[in-house]
This record gives C-alpha cells, structure tokens and sequence, in this order.
C-alpha cells in the first residue's frame, strides 16, 4: 500500500453529510434510555454501538489496568455458561460482539441476524451484567495481558506514543498505558475486576446508537432488557489533564534501523469556537494527504519516510496536537529540522487561499464517504451523542467548515502552532540526535 | 479476551463471500478490459477499481520489488495530469484513493460521490498508458520504498521471520521473495526497470475494472467505453507461468532469534492447493478445516486444548487463504504460555493435529460454522468495497465471476468427510516449514 495508514486515534468531529438521505430518530426506551437510530431495513442485521464514557481513566488509584483487564473478560463467561459455552451461544447466533476500551470510553460493537435479535440479546445482556469473571479466565487473561505489556516494551512506535503521554501528563491516567504495568496486573485480583466494572459501566454514562432492521419501538424494548440490571453511577470522573511538556528533544535508545518520532504539544478543545479554523489548518499542515504540508516537504520532496501525519488529539480531559513520522537512523535528525521548519513557517504565515480552496472542497466532500453501511454509521452517530451534538448538527457542519476565511487560519496557526515547544520523542539510534534540558 | 501482540499477525481466515448475483453485473470492452458492476444504492458513493494481472510474482529476475515500486511512480504524473495531481483532483473532489501491490495483483481505487465516477476513469485510464517519471522523481521515490521496507520489515523481528520462512517455504517459486523487495535489490530499482514493466503488463486486456456502489450497470458501460474504450490493447502479453514449486519431500525447519523478540511463538506452513477455476472444492474443505482447528480461540479445537485445558498456549490460529494464482499455505500457530518452551508448544500442537486425526469433526461445531459463513454473506453486503475487493481479487487470480458466486454454494456443500480428507493430504510434515521465533537472550535446545 503506498499510503501509510495510521493509528485511529484521530479526533475528527464525526457527522453526516447535508446530501445524504440518513434519518435519524431519538429514540427513548419506556425505561428512559436515550438511543439514536437509522432504520435501515435492506439487510436483515442490526449494528448496535454502546459507550460508557470514561473509559479506561476510571481505573482506581494504584489499580491501572483494572478496567482494560475486565474489558478483555466480558466476553469470557456468564451466567451459567464459562467462557467456551458464551462463545458457543454467539457462534451459533452467528452474532460478532466486540469489547474494547480506551482512556475516554468504553465500547461494545454487536451485530446480529433480525431471525436471532431477541437470543442474541439476552445473551449479550448475560455479559453486561452477569459477567463471571471465572478464576481461571483471570488467569488466562491476565497471561495474555503481560504478553500484551512484554511486547509492547519492544515496540518502537509503542515505546514512542508511551513515553510522549509519561511526559506530558505524569500521574494522570493519560500518563500511563491502560494495559497497566507487570507489576499492577500481577496485584490486581478478582475482586478489584468486579469492582472496576462497576466504576465504568453504568447508566449515568451510557451512549447507544443503532442502525438496520430495527424500529423505533423495537429498539426501545430491547434496551430496556439489555441493560436491565446496569448500576445508575459509576465512579466520578478524573480531573483535567496539565500539560507538562516543553519544547524539546527527549532520545530513547532502541537498536532498531529505522527511528520513530511522536511530536507534538498542546493542542485545542474540541468545544473551543474556532475548533473548525483549527481543524481545516491540520487537514493542510499534517492530515496524511499527499497535499499536505508535512507529506510535501518529508516525502516528496525529500524521501525522508513512507507517511507522516499530524493531527488535533482532543480527548475529553486534554487537547494535543500530535505527529508521528519514521525515518532510517541516519536521516531522522533531518526529518525532525524539517518538522520544525515547516511547523513555524505555517505558524507566522498561514497557508494559502488555494490550500484553504482544496482543504474545504475535500473536507465537505469527503461526507458522504463516511457512512457507507450500518456499522459506520452507528459508530458515527455513538461519536456525535458523546461529543455533545445534536442531530440538527449535521445540517450545519459543512457550512462551519465552508466559514472559515484565511485570516481564521492565520490567527489560529499564530494561536495553535508553536514550533519552540514541538517535543519530539525519538526511539531508535538517532544520528545527530541528543535529549535536550 | 484482548487483541494479542503486535505481532502484525493476520492469522485468521476470512469467511469469504460473495454478493447475491442479481446485484453483480460482469462483461468485456471490445479492448479485452474486464469489467464487474456491484450495486448498492444505500449512499450516493462508489468505490472505482482497477486490478492489475500482475503482481510481485511475477518480477523479472534480480528486479525484486519492481511491482510495488512502479505502484508508488504510478502516483507521479502524464503529460496530461503531470506533478502528482491525480491524488490532488481526487482530493479536491472530496475522494480518497491509493493503492497496493500483491503477489498476483496490483490494484489502484478511488472512493468518491457517485457523481464523480467519470473523472475517476479519465484519471485512470491515463495513467494506464500515459506515465510519464523524471529521474529525479524515481530516487526520490526509492528513498521512500526503503524507508517503507525500514517500517515495514526491518524494524520488525516478526516481519523479518515471515520473510525467511517464505523463503525457506518457496524454493522455486516467487512467491518466497518479499512483495517489498530484497534490499539490496531495491537499492538497484531504475527508471528504466520501472518503465519496462509498466509497458510490458499495463494495457486494458490485462486489467480489470471493478465499480461498486450508487451506479447501475448501464453508466458503468457507457463511461467505460467512453475512457477506457480507446485505449489499445497489448499484443504481447506475457503468458502467465511462474516457476513452479515441486514437490516438498523434505521437512524444512528454521529458528530466527532477535533481541527485539517479546513473545516467542511457533508457525508451521504446509503447502497446499488454492482456489482454482471450476475447482474449488478441495480449497472450501481447507477453509473449514482451519476454523475448525484454529478460528475462533474459546471454540476451536486448539484454542479449546491449548488455551482452555492445558493452558499451554496464550494464543493460537489456524489459517488459509485460498485466493492465489498457484500454490499456496496451510498455516498453524501455536504462542506458547510463559515457562511453556518452543520445544513443548509443537509438541503439544502436533498433539491436538493427531487427536484430531483420530477423533474427527466435532458435528456441532460444524454445523455452528456453517450458520457462520452464511451469516457472513448477509453481513458482507453492508461492506460493498470489501464484496468489490473480493471480485479484483479473484479474477486478479484467474477465477471468474461464476467461481466467485459459486463460492457460498461450494462451501455449504462441504461434508465432515471432505474436510478429514483434506486434512489428510495436508498434514505430513515433510510438506510443512516450521519455524520458531525467539528471543535472542534464550537458548532453547532441541532435544
């Protein structure tokens, strides 16, 4: 693949397009669970998005990794069924349920034949609130999750994204890797598994979106029943993350042949009245595109790497702008001055009308393109209820995108771009690369 | 149970599938290009593809990457589109594209509005015959391809043992060369080494158009006979013989130690038959025979053994893909617990592979999975890119329309009996590489 594809943790405002014949209805269970729902009824499946807010961040003190380790057990035994039965049942559904979690939410992705709803529910419902959480599937799990830790520490991307997050937020829980530590996974025990669950799956951060062969008061019914039993609250929410990185070079010895850098530095709240300014100026400065400012200077014009990218990190208790570029030993230090050249250049300029032109045309453009079936659809309308929108919000979006001018851009590149605090993290072997302070 | 390592190990078999044919709509311009129209109308948004009948496999000798490189220069220009615009228009258009490069294929797509879809053909059928590269163009873009490998390949213990254990897999055969490229070989890649490439195998009767989404079968035909329809066919084609690989008598076993090398694992690959036109029997019986043994970790037979009963393993697989010109793998996973070694993680793999032997198909789970695959084609059709990537894929392959839509029917049909057969032939070690991957620090002794 020519292209470098990157991770998914890129913070796009997530919304429907203006043209697209997408209806969505709010729904409200007799119980007074709140769901957003596209009926779609061609295909005779269902794609059910859940979210508790939150995420992995509620992990209690001195138990990090708790809520990852629970997540990885939901799916082995409830009820009265161990963790062989449960998979048993949803294979003879033929019904795919994924649990996942990061440091803002914790997700469930399920999707189910219309002939096996009401069966694949219930059995869905066991797992959300009847989880065994099994000694041996602790065990087992728990085996798999240092693994997980071990390898990681060898990872020179993980090593990269890891040591930039210890950096810049410390003690936060954006500080440390969910997976936790050998040492807090080798502590943690059952009972704190049960407990974490309770910290973050209850009803008082519960998100649900639906699209497919589903109506509205279907839909109503089966939450109800899904969530029968869900705690009403779960643990309070941390506090706001500071920022406690300054520009510089920090180098992490890996005998690899290729260095990986992470970049960044503060970035913009996703709430903040110029956050479209902010984002149309990523989408030319860094968005991964060959248009883009940083995939001109680094790859085209110099071969420096295979992909770079920057983009707006704004999570729910901390903003970053962060970048990532790869590059042998050899050249990364020249990779880094570029970064840093362009970063300002684009910080005391702007960028041009035709830039702002293209970046708009695609950004508007690329709506349609977003929703091409159930699941993408059911994950962007879980995204838009998390982030606050409303439903009337889809029909305005392009416009605030088609609103910013390029003295917008320029104020907020003067505002948002920083090239003396960009914090570069190097893993690998750098030439001509040393840790600043 | 959380996503394992980042072992980049894609070590699942896909329930393949294919659309209903009442949506599928495949014929001919009178240029020999083949064309295949998938409809969904859901969202006014088409996937436009070209798949390339060429791929790494089938380089010339010592040129080792050239496919992949010739894929990246495809992006530089044509007199008509010059400087990199293709990408630009196609963004500008609110589009995404890109591409990749295989041992059998190389393909090139774009996502865009349903409205766009002609723009994209003038695009693409230009670039079919009119690329135009500076030198300077190419070594920059070679830098690139290195530094592509360097993330890819280099910076990976895992990636560096899959390319040994090819090697090791494919003695005759292309298919042991990198798709990337050997480095050494990359560094050699020349403007003119991608141009005779490019005019030896990039002509409309070497190509495949595949579109899916918001159009019906009617655009489709009169915007390809308008862009794609005067282009000229080549004459001389290459006919497509690789080098076979001849029969495996001899076991073949490799060990690749690392000091990057977290979690140690053992990876057996047996050679076996792909998909073949109007013969894919043998192939759907190995499909179910690896999710038998090795799908999903809590219902497979050596998830059940080895991660359940004897808690021997932290992970294992099984996996097959049968989309491929010529012979292709069979493989076996086995990621051993901690204090569990290499040694004993096989041994106690070869143990459930005789018990299974022995004992046969558990009926419930086949059943089970037979509820699965055809639930997978009703689920395939809410991914109407994935359906198209699975038509460019297979006739990229040398099957055809009819074989892609047969497929669901020749899975169905497949009986316990069909997959103990396949088993049979399959398993002799001495048609199997097996490899371990280890950390540098330990030194494990075979005994």
């Amino acid at each position: 693949m020519i292209r470098f594809v990157f991770a998914c943790l890129v913070s796009v405002v997530a919304a429907l397009p203006v043209r697209a014949s997408v209806d969505i209805q709010e729904v409200t269970s007799p119980g007074g669970i709140n769901a957003w729902l596209v009926e779609s009824h061609e295909i005779p499946f269902v794609a059910l998005e859940i979210r508790f807010q939150g995420g992995a961040s509620l992990d209690a003190p001195g138990k990090r990794g708790a809520i990852n380790f629970m997540t990885g057990l939901l799916e082995e035994g409830a009820g009265d069924m161990d963790a062989r039965a449960f998979a048993a049942a949803r294979d003879a559904l033929a019904a795919s349920f994924d649990f996942d979690v990061h440091n803002d939410a914790l997700s469930i992705s399920a999707e189910f034949l219309t002939e096996n709803r009401d069966a694949a529910m219930a059995l869905l419902h066991q797992a959300l609130i009847d989880p065994r959480f099994d000694q041996d599937a602790v065990e087992r799990v728990r085996g798999q999750i240092v693994s997980v830790i071990q390898s990681d520490a060898k990872d020179p991307d993980k090593i990269a994204s890891t040591t930039f997050s210890a950096l810049a937020f410390g003690d936060h829980p954006y500080g440390t890797s969910l997976n936790g530590t050998e040492e807090t996974i080798a502590a943690l025990t059952r009972d704190d598994i049960v407990e974490a669950k309770d910290r973050v799956m209850a009803r008082d951060r519960l998100f649900v979106s639906a699209v497919g062969d589903i109506s509205g008061d279907e839909l109503g019914v089966l939450l109800d029943k899904l969530f029968d039993g869900l705690p009403e609250t779960g643990a309070p929410f941390p506090g706001k993350a500071e920022y406690q990185l300054s520009g510089g070079v920090t180098v992490v010895p890996f005998d690899t042949p290729q260095s990986v850098a992470v970049f960044g530095h503060q970035g913009i709240e996703r709430h903040d009245p110029d956050f479209f300014s902010a984002f149309v100026l990523n989408g030319v400065l860094g968005s991964g595109g060959f248009g883009s400012r940083l995939m001109e200077e680094v790859r085209e014009k110099r071969g420096l790497t295979y992909g770079i990218y920057s983009y707006l990190y704004s999570m729910d208790l901390a903003e970053l702008v962060l970048g990532q570029v790869a590059s042998g030993n050899d050249r990364i230090a020249e990779a880094t001055e570029v970064v840093r050249a362009e970063w300002a250049k684009v910080a005391a300029e702007g960028i041009t009308q035709e830039e702002l032109d293209a970046v708009k045309t695609y950004l508007t453009g690329a709506y349609p393109l977003r929703f091409d079936g159930n699941g993408p659809i059911a994950n962007i309308m879980v995204g838009m209820q998390m982030e606050g929108l409303g439903v009337d919000y889809i029909a305005t979006r392009n416009d605030k995108v088609n609103a910013v001018s390029l003295e917008d851009v320029k104020k907020m590149a003067a505002r948002l771009l920083d090239a003396d605090a960009l914090h570069f993290v190097v893993v690998g072997t750098p030439e001509g690369l040393e840790t600043t302070n | 149970m959380p996503r394992l390592f980042g072992l980049c190990l894609s070590f699942l078999t896909v329930l393949s599938t294919a659309a209903k044919a009442d949506d599928v709509t495949s014929f001919q311009l009178d240029n020999g290009m083949d064309v295949v129209v998938i409809e969904d109308h859901r969202a006014p948004v088409v996937v436009h593809m070209v798949w390339y009948r060429v791929g790494a496999a089938d380089e010339p000798p010592g040129r080792s990457g050239i496919a992949h490189f010739l894929e990246h220069l495809m992006f530089k220009g044509t007199d008509a589109y010059p400087d990199g615009s293709v990408s630009d228009i196609v963004e500008a258009n609110g589009g995404s594209d890109n591409a990749f490069t295989s041992y059998d294929y190389t393909g090139y797509y774009q996502r865009v509005a349903a409205d766009r879809l002609g723009l994209m053909m003038e695009l693409e059928a230009d670039r079919m015959t009119g690329l135009t590269l500076s030198e300077a163009d190419v070594l920059t873009e070679r830098d690139v391809i290195l530094e592509e490998r360097n993330q890819r390949t280099e910076n990976s213990a895992g990636a560096l043992f899959g390319e040994q254990r090819r090697a090791a897999q494919f003695m005759n055969h292309p298919y042991g060369i990198p798709i990337i490229g050997w480095r050494a070989e990359m560094q050699t890649l020349s403007r003119d080494d991608a141009f005779n490439f490019y005019h030896t195998y990039y002509a409309p009767n070497n190509a495949i158009l595949v579109v899916a989404g918001d159009v019906t079968p009617e655009q489709v035909r009169d915007l390809a006979e308008t862009y794609y329809g005067p282009l000229t066919p080549s004459d001389a084609l290459p006919v497509r013989a690789r080098p076979q690989e001849p029969p495996q008598l001899a076991e073949r076993r490799i060990r690749f130690a690392d000091p990057r090398v977290a979690q140690p694992y053992v990876i057996r690959t047996y050679l076996v038959p792909e998909r073949d036109p109007g013969d894919q029997e043998q192939a759907a019986a190995l499909v179910f025979l690896s999710n038998l043994l090795g799908g999903e970790g809590a219902t497979s037979l050596l998830g059940e053994k080895l991660q359940f009963e004897t808690q021997q393993a932290l992970y294992t697989s099984a996996f097959y893909d049968g989309l491929s010109m010529d012979d292709t793998t069979f493989g076996l996973v086995m990621v051993p617990a901690q204090g569990v070694s290499l040694q004993e993680g096989e041994d106690a793999m070869d143990a459930v592979i005789a018990e299974f032997m022995e004992t046969g198909v558990d009926l419930e789970k086949f059943e089970s999975l037979k509820t699965q695959i055809r639930a997978a084609n009703i689920y395939a059709k809410d991914n109407v890119q994935g359906l198209a990537r699975n038509y460019g894929e297979a006739l990229s392959v040398g099957l055809t329309v009819q074989d892609v839509q047969d497929w669901p029917a020749i899975l169905d049909a497949v009986t316990p009996d069909d997959v103990m057969e396949a088993a049979r032939t399959i398993f002799d070690r001495r048609n199997a590489v097996t490899g371990w991957l280890e950390r540098e620090d330990t030194t494990e002794v075979t005994q």
